[in-house]
This record gives C-alpha cells, sequence and structure tokens, in this order.
C-alpha cells in the first residue's frame, strides 16, 4: 500500500516535470503555431477556391463572366441572376424530385436496418456469421454492374421511368447501415431485453420500445448520409428515369450543362443552390457525420 | 431432461425471430444483389439488345474485349491511371491533413469544417464547379499561374492534362479520408505518447514507432474503400469530358454506360460489368493480403 503510494507519488513528480517542460516548450512553441496557423489558413484559402469562384461568378453580369483577364469579384451584384436562373432551368421540379427521393429512401432505410440490425446483434442463429460476411461482402459490389438486370426487371414491371427503381431497394437496408447498427445494438447491455422479457414484452416489442430509442445517435447517422448519399445520387437516376421533369437536381444540372454552357453565370447560381441543402445539413448536423464515419473506420 | 427441451424450444423460437428480422435484407440480397449479378454474369456470354431474347455466344463478348477492342484497353487504361494518381495522394495527403487537424490549438474545429466540406458535395455539381474552376482562359488556377509567369496547360481539354485533371479534382475531396484519420487518430492513447517523450523520443520517432503502426488499421481501411471508389469513376467523365480528349478519361464505368445504355448491347457491357468486378474483388483480396505484413493488430 505504501509502496504503490510512493510509487505513485514518484510517477506524479516525472509527469509534472514533463508538463512544465511541455508548457515551457509551448510558449516557445508561440512562433511556430503562428506557422501552423498560417499554413492552416492558406491552404483552407486554396480549398474554398473553387467554391469562392463558383459563388462570385454566379453573380456577375454575363460580359463580367468571360473577362479576360478575370475579374474576382463581380463590379455589382446581381441578385437576379439567381431569379433568372430559378425561371430559366426548373430548379425547383429537380429539387421537389430529389427532396422526395431523399425522403422516401431515409423512410426505407430507417424502416428495415433497425430490423435487420436486430436480427444479426440479438439472436442466435444458424448461418448467421456467414450471413454477416455476406452483407458486408456486398460493400465491395459496385452498384452499377446490376444495373443492366435491373433494368430489365424493372422494365418487365413496367417502372421504368418511375422512382421505384431507385427507392424499392433502400427498403431492404444498406449494409453500411446495418453494420453500423448492428455494432451498436451489440453494445446496449442484454439486461435490458432480459428485464423487458421478465416483464412479458416479445422480442420485437422490446426492439421498438428498449432498443431503438436508445439508438437515437445511429438513427441520425442513418438520416444524414441518406440525405447526402441520394440527394448526391447521381448514375441509377440517370439510368431509370426517362423524362427530364422527373430528373431529381443532379441529372437535371448534368442535362442543362450541355444545353447553356455559355450562360455560366446563371449555371453556376443553379449549383449553388443545387448544394444548398447539402451545406445547411452539413453546417447541423456535421457531428453526425463525422460520428459515423469515425465509428465504420475504426470498426472496418 | 424438461430443462433441456425447454431450453431447446427456446433456441427454436430465437432462430425463427432471428430469421424473420433478417428477412427484408435477405429478401433484398436475392432481388438486388445475388439475381442481378448472377443474371449479369450470364448476359455476359450472351448477345442481348434488351429486346427479344438473349442469343447464347459462349465466351466471344471475353474474347473480343482482350483481343480486338481498342476502346477497352483505353478504358481499362484511364481507369488504371486514374487510381494509380488519386489514391496515394489521397492517402498521404488525407493522412498529413488529419496530422495537422489533430494538433491541440484553439480554432482547429473550423478548418475541420472547411476541409471536410467539398467531401460532402455531389458529383455533379463539383464537375461543374471545376469546368469553370479550371477553363482554360478565364479560369482561376491558370490566372493564378499567370500571376507568376506560367502559362497554364488546357486541363480538362488538354491530352496529356485531362486524367491529372480529375485526379486532382478527386484529390480535392481529401477532406473525406482526413475524417476517418483523425478519429484513428484520436483513439490511440495519450499515455503512449506521454510515455515516449519521458523516454526522450522525438516528435518524428513518436510518429514513426507509435502514431503510425497503430494507425495501420485504419490505413488498410481507407486503401481497400478508397480504391474501390476510384475504380468506380463515372460522373467526372459524363458531365466534364464525356471520355475525351482522345479517350484519356474513357473510365471503364462510363464505357459500361455508353455500351448498356447508350448502344444497348447488354451482353457485352455485362461482361464488362463482370470484368470490373472481378478487378475490384481481386484488388480488395490482393490488398488484404498484402496487409498482413504492414498491419498491425493489438490483440
Amino acid at each position: 500500500m505504501k509502496t504503490e503510494t510512493l510509487a505513485s507519488s514518484r510517477t506524479q513528480e516525472i509527469m509534472d516535470l514533463h508538463k512544465a517542460r511541455v508548457g515551457r516548450r509551448n510558449r516557445r512553441a508561440l512562433p511556430k503555431n503562428i506557422l501552423i496557423y498560417a499554413f492552416m489558413t492558406g491552404l483552407a484559402f486554396l480549398f474554398m477556391l473553387p467554391i469562392f469562384w463558383m459563388a462570385s461568378t454566379s453573380l456577375k453580369l454575363p460580359r463580367e463572366v468571360f473577362a479576360f483577364p478575370m475579374e474576382w469579384l463581380p463590379s455589382n451584384p446581381q441578385w437576379g441572376n439567381y431569379e433568372e436562373a430559378f425561371s430559366k432551368f426548373p430548379l425547383w421540379r429537380f429539387m421537389w424530385n430529389s427532396t422526395y427521393m431523399v425522403v422516401l429512401s431515409t423512410i426505407g432505410q430507417l424502416i428495415s436496418v433497425p430490423l435487420i440490425a436486430y436480427g444479426f446483434a440479438r439472436f442466435e442463429f444458424p448461418g448467421k456469421n456467414i450471413l454477416f460476411m455476406l452483407m458486408l461482402a456486398t460493400l465491395m459490389v459496385p452498384t452499377h454492374i446490376k444495373f443492366i438486370p435491373l433494368y430489365w426487371m424493372f422494365q418487365q414491371l413496367g417502372l421504368i421511368g418511375t422512382y421505384w427503381p431507385i427507392i424499392l431497394p433502400e427498403f431492404f437496408g444498406h449494409p453500411f447501415f446495418i453494420f453500423l447498427m448492428t455494432q451498436y445494438m451489440r453494445s446496449i447491455p442484454k439486461e435490458l431485453d432480459e428485464a423487458a422479457r421478465l416483464d412479458g414484452a416479445g422480442s420485437f416489442t422490446i426492439l421498438y420500445l428498449v432498443i431503438l430509442p436508445l439508438c437515437k445517435p445511429v438513427l441520425a447517422v442513418i438520416v444524414v448520409f441518406s440525405f447526402l448519399w441520394n440527394w448526391n445520387e447521381f448514375m441509377a437516376p440517370l439510368i431509370f428515369l426517362d423524362d427530364f421533369e422527373e430528373y431529381p437536381i443532379s441529372v437535371g444540372l448534368a442535362f442543362f450543362q450541355g444545353r447553356y454552357s455559355v450562360e455560366w453565370h446563371l449555371f453556376m447560381a443553379a449549383t449553388l443552390v443545387s448544394i444548398l441543402p447539402v451545406l445547411v445539413l452539413y453546417f447541423f448536423a456535421q457531428r453526425h457525420l463525422i460520428g459515423g464515419l469515425s465509428a465504420i473506420g475504426l470498426k472496418g | 431432461m424438461q430443462f433441456m427441451g425447454r431450453k431447446s424450444k427456446r433456441e427454436r423460437t430465437q432462430a425463427i425471430e432471428g430469421y424473420v428480422a433478417l428477412s427484408p435484407w435477405m429478401f433484398g440480397f436475392l432481388f438486388f444483389y445475388a439475381i442481378p449479378i448472377l443474371a449479369s454474369l450470364y448476359l455476359s456470354f450472351t448477345q442481348w439488345t434488351l429486346v427479344g431474347s438473349a442469343k447464347w455466344i459462349g465466351f466471344e463478348n471475353y474474347i473480343r474485349m482482350f483481343t480486338r477492342d481498342p476502346v477497352f484497353i483505353d478504358a481499362a487504361t484511364a481507369t488504371g491511371f486514374f487510381v494509380l494518381y488519386s489514391l496515394p495522394f489521397k492517402l498521404i495527403l488525407g493522412l498529413m491533413l488529419a496530422l495537422l487537424l489533430n494538433m491541440k490549438l484553439p480554432g482547429m474545429n473550423y478548418f475541420r469544417t472547411i476541409f471536410f466540406l467539398p467531401a460532402v458535395i455531389s458529383g455533379v455539381a463539383v464537375s461543374l464547379m471545376w469546368i469553370w474552376f479550371l477553363q482554360p482562359d478565364t479560369g482561376v488556377v491558370n490566372t493564378l499561374l499567370r500571376y507568376v509567369g506560367i502559362s497554364g496547360p488546357g486541363w480538362f481539354w488538354d491530352i496529356n492534362w485531362a486524367l491529372p485533371s480529375v485526379a486532382m479534382m478527386s484529390i480535392w475531396k481529401v477532406g473525406g479520408a482526413a475524417i476517418i484519420y483523425l478519429a484513428g487518430l484520436q483513439n490511440i492513447p495519450a499515455h503512449l505518447y506521454e510515455a515516449a517523450a519521458i523516454d526522450g523520443a522525438s516528435k518524428w520517432q513518436q510518429f514513426w514507432r507509435i502514431t503510425l503502426p497503430l494507425l495501420t488499421p485504419v490505413l488498410l481501411f481507407q486503401l481497400i474503400i478508397e480504391m474501390i471508389d476510384a475504380f468506380k469513376i463515372f460522373t467526372e467523365a459524363f458531365v466534364i469530358t464525356q471520355g475525351g480528349p482522345l479517350n484519356r478519361t474513357y473510365f471503364f464505368l462510363y464505357y459500361f454506360y455508353e455500351e448498356a445504355f447508350r448502344n444497348f448491347n447488354m451482353g457485352y457491357a455485362s461482361a464488362l460489368a463482370i470484368f470490373l468486378l472481378i478487378v475490384i474483388m481481386s484488388a480488395t483480396a490482393l490488398v488484404k493480403w498484402w496487409s498482413n505484413r504492414w498491419v498491425y493488430y493489438e490483440n
């Protein structure tokens, strides 16, 4: 007992000494920190340049757009460009379509993922580990290579040109979400289930009344990622939709790019509008996004 | 005995309920993974234009692919070089960025927000932004280069620069990789560094002896994820270059898309898809096998 205290006080002493040394070093390191900040700020400016250039162009007069040498800022910000962009391109329509896809896909994930993860996390049955491995393996398969058979399948069902081919698969759980949810559920103490079971709750009551309320962080991660992925999705809507009235914003913008490639001020305005929802989500839900990525990065 | 019987009954309900819970995934797996992949495999041995029935032609598609399709060579080359150009930069710069962001200095959160931002924007929006950013005459990059007396290349519109330009765009999204590294860095117990500092290890030694070995599992994960992602490049080719100039950015999936949904050569396109799947799976297996030599597992 006594020697232990002695040893720990000795350690404490060393640590204090070390901290003092580090403190001195930190004060000396002040110029170094300024250097780091300067470097980071410069790098941040560099990274933001494409976005700045988009924003600046979106407010320019047509004649300023192709000015040579270029002008960094518009002489007189033309906010009317945004109005014109909205009247020229069916932006509302595209954004509504995207929203529709995003909401339905997210609902699909929220319905299916908890149930599937519950199966993996809480039940013992033959073949479970193999199925789990198989599920993870599907993460490796590029969606694109399934497009031909799926196209044929949905054509037979008369569903090409509708949102079904894009939304329906979302109702069967994305492997990334299933993996996250399973890991999270495994970390919830089993005693909670047992207690509820003793009170007469069935397995699925336990899922929805006991476990799922504890899984809110993962549900938030699912909502954020599902929003991002579906808002940004390009190839699936490009293939499965055939009327530009139905296009989501990603495909819609690409569609117009070929046709109006001279009016870059309007085009940059439209592009900026298209990423606004993502930016808003990003600033408010950054924590969930980073949390989700970190979780899979560390466990994967 | 009775106890045993009860237990096995319990086990049976467990199994039944487990399968019920998994049923959506199993259904999805069957209809959106297993059957489509097997169907693609079958179709890759046929000639089919989506109307009528597929005509079995054996290995003809694959023979054509490997022996007399110059576009296939172009697509494979473009994709391979894109992976080679973008992947190492993304992995190394991502790590360097993460190390910077991991420094315990006030305000690092704001920098994190800024650097991660490009990774969440859609491929189409990013492509449009970069077309405009890299304009040869009026773009930002060439103007900046002109300030220092360099006349910049034609970027996406130059035979030799198109592919590096697309890679550069992809490297712009390096923040996504940095965030995952950052989580890995923050997971390394601080006492290891303290102990090393007491033993007089320099920052440099700490990085090579502690940080890097403990980060290897994250490094492996990143390598696999980013590699698969790089093989799947498509949007940039579709929006910016249409595969040009001279097929230099005719990426594999773009070729697949053109064959399948523009020319309706479903059989040949399926063979392309199967080839890509095999490449991705073998590359992943290879990386995993190779990783046994350098990944450090604590337990």
